[in-house]
């Protein structure tokens, strides 16, 4: 409470005399906290890897905001980003796919679920892909799976590290079987990193789930997620549907993985880039003697 | 889970049958299940149990046997076919100590240089409490990449149902076969009519969307051929349908005879590399 206090004096509250206009356009500057409440200025939130310093609770970040966190000075380069579905099944829901697609691209700016980019991490060069929960749902169609493999084809070429975060809901629906051969086509190049001997990290963040737990999410050479992260094949839901009775608190989330063995660690947020590059220290050597 | 049977006997064989058809066939109560194909396509079969880490998934089946005179590995989901066998196979739903079982025998087979066959045959992965508290998706993921550096043969046939993940953590081959009334799907037509129209009643259009159907699975590239199915389905005649089954299993294994191992692995990893066709930057028109 005190924090609460102190922060309002500093950044001045909105007051009730306010005019409207200057409500609606403050209301966009004080996020609620999801974990405690706590309401909490964005600009606050922002210093903060958006991450509530109350709580410690992750905001969903969008992908080029965890580029951003991840690479030096936020800088890469972004590789196949001219990449774009092409509605292999002609399919047509409740509107058709490409109507679908056209109104995400424009919502998102991004032409698909995920960014793919190369650049440096504490000096060391690596390839760092990830996905875009607001572009449906961040599900894998073809040009994920697309993305993905030619990143790894790139760690495989020149030898630096690969970083896929993860942020998904699963295989693509509206690419039918087409998505779900991806899991089988990404896992396939991760075999290849594999033997290559180039280290491969996934970082499971809030929400994976389906297709994407099935294949490469699950595939690190370090498994690690961010706290409180929902991670699963299936989701809650449908287990409970599946049990007809309620999950217990906390079942899927991170920490409920790591107690069963399924991750290697859960990393804050705002240590990840000291983290990753730690252990690619570890694993082969200092970045001089790696770039050698 | 236990769908009506359609009247199939009414249909005219030159009437193609819609893709909602496909999936009462594929998931016909009467329909042959992987064991009824092992014991009509192998001789002197020898089941193989457990994944060494926690225990025996009935709703996979993996054994060895002759086909002709090839010794091989054979696995795959089991259904069962009364109430009592259903429960013990899990309705054919693996859980993660199934997929281990499969691929901890897979690599048995290759280290002895054996061809696998594999049979899909689910609605899906289990869904349950347990199954994720197990490592549902590593289970998963692991056979896909594990499958993919098999230094020997591998066939995969989709015999009904080809629930997504589930399936498919059976389904990296060299040849990837369907039935002729099987269906292959990234999601159940229920589930994708539920998200769609929040109405599992409308699995129908959705069968018709997923394109699921192997022919529409051959046209796409997704699979490499289609096993014939005696007339009115694969039900009609099991020991029919097990030596068309047999003769396509054959074949498939002959025209890799001539593959060393690495060139299995690289023939594998092909075809799966190609899978996937998006637009690149000249022919994309954003949001005109
Ligand atoms: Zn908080």
């Amino acid at each position: 409470m005190a924090w609460f206090k102190r922060s309002t004096e500093d950044k001045q509250k909105p007051t009730a005399e306010d005019s409207s206009e200057r409500t609606v356009r403050t209301e966009g500057l004080w996020i609620k906290c999801d974990g405690c409440r706590e309401i909490i200025w964005k600009k606050d939130l922002e210093a903060t890897f958006n991450v509530c310093s109350k709580c410690s609770y992750h905001f969903r970040i969008d992908a080029r905001t965890r580029l951003a966190y991840l690479f030096d000075d936020g800088v890469y380069e972004e590789h196949d980003k001219e990449l774009a579905s092409s509605d292999p099944l002609k399919f047509v829901d409740s509107k058709p796919y490409a109507e679908r697609l056209e109104l995400m691209q424009a919502a998102t700016g991004l032409r698909d679920a995920l960014i793919s980019g190369t650049g440096l991490l504490l000096g060391r060069k690596v390839h760092i892909c990830a996905m875009e929960p607001k572009f449906i749902g961040g599900s894998m169609g073809a040009v994920v799976g697309e993305k993905i493999t030619r990143a790894v084809e790139r760690a495989i070429a020149d030898q630096a590290p690969l970083i896929v975060v993860s942020a998904s809901g699963g295989a693509r629906m509206q690419e039918g079987a087409v998505s779900l051969m991806q899991m089988a086509k990404i896992s396939a190049a991760l075999m290849r990193l594999d033997e290559a001997r180039v280290p491969y990290v996934s970082v499971l963040t809030d929400p994976t789930t389906g297709g994407v737990t099935a294949s490469f999410a699950m595939l690190g050479d370090l498994n690690i997620a961010e706290p409180g992260a929902l991670i699963g094949f299936a989701g809650p839901r449908v287990i409970e549907q599946t049990i007809r009775q309620k999950l217990p608190e906390g079942f899927q989330r991170s920490e409920f993985l790591l107690k069963h063995g399924m991750l290697d660690a859960v990393v804050q947020r705002g240590e990840m880039r000291a983290y990753l590059a730690n252990m690619f220290e570890l694993l082969v050597g200092p970045v001089e003697a790696a770039a050698a | 889970m236990h769908p009506q049977a359609h009247g199939q006997s009414q249909l005219e064989p030159t009437v193609e049958k819609t893709a909602w058809e496909k999936v009462q066939f594929a998931r016909h109560p009467k329909r042959p299940y992987t064991l009824d194909y092992v014991e009509r396509i192998l001789t002197g079969f020898q089941e193989i149990h457990g994944d060494r880490q926690f225990a025996d998934d009935p709703a996979i089946v993996c054994g060895m046997g002759r086909l002709g005179s090839q010794p091989v590995l054979i696995c795959g989901q089991q259904k069962g076919r009364d109430t009592k066998s259903r429960l013990h196979r899990n309705f054919g739903m693996p859980k993660p100590e199934g997929y281990r079982k499969a691929l901890r025998i897979m690599q048995l087979a290759a280290k002895f240089q054996l061809p696998i066959i594999t049979l899909m045959d689910t609605a899906g992965a289990y869904h349950g409490m347990d199954a994720e508290e197990r490592g549902q998706g590593e289970a998963l993921a692991r056979n896909l990449r594990e499958m993919s550096r098999l230094p020997v043969p591998v066939i995969c046939v989709c015999i009904g149902e080809g629930g997504s993940g589930g399936a498919l953590a059976l389904g990296v081959g060299n040849r990837v076969l369907m039935l002729e009334n099987s269906v292959y799907s990234v999601i159940s037509p229920e589930s994708c009519a539920a998200i769609i129209w929040r109405d599992k009643n409308r699995a129908e259009l959705a069968a018709a969307a997923l394109k699921l159907t192997a022919k529409e699975m051959l046209a796409l590239g997704l699979v490499d051929g289609i096993v014939p199915e005696p007339p009115g389905g694969a039900h009609e005649d099991f020991d029919l349908a097990a030596t068309l089954l047999k003769t396509a299993l054959q074949e498939q294994l002959a025209s890799l005879s001539g593959l060393s191992s690495s060139e299995l692995v690289q023939d594998r990893y092909d075809k799966f590399r190609r899978i996937g066709s998006f637009f690149t930057g000249d022919t994309f028109s954003p949001n005109k």
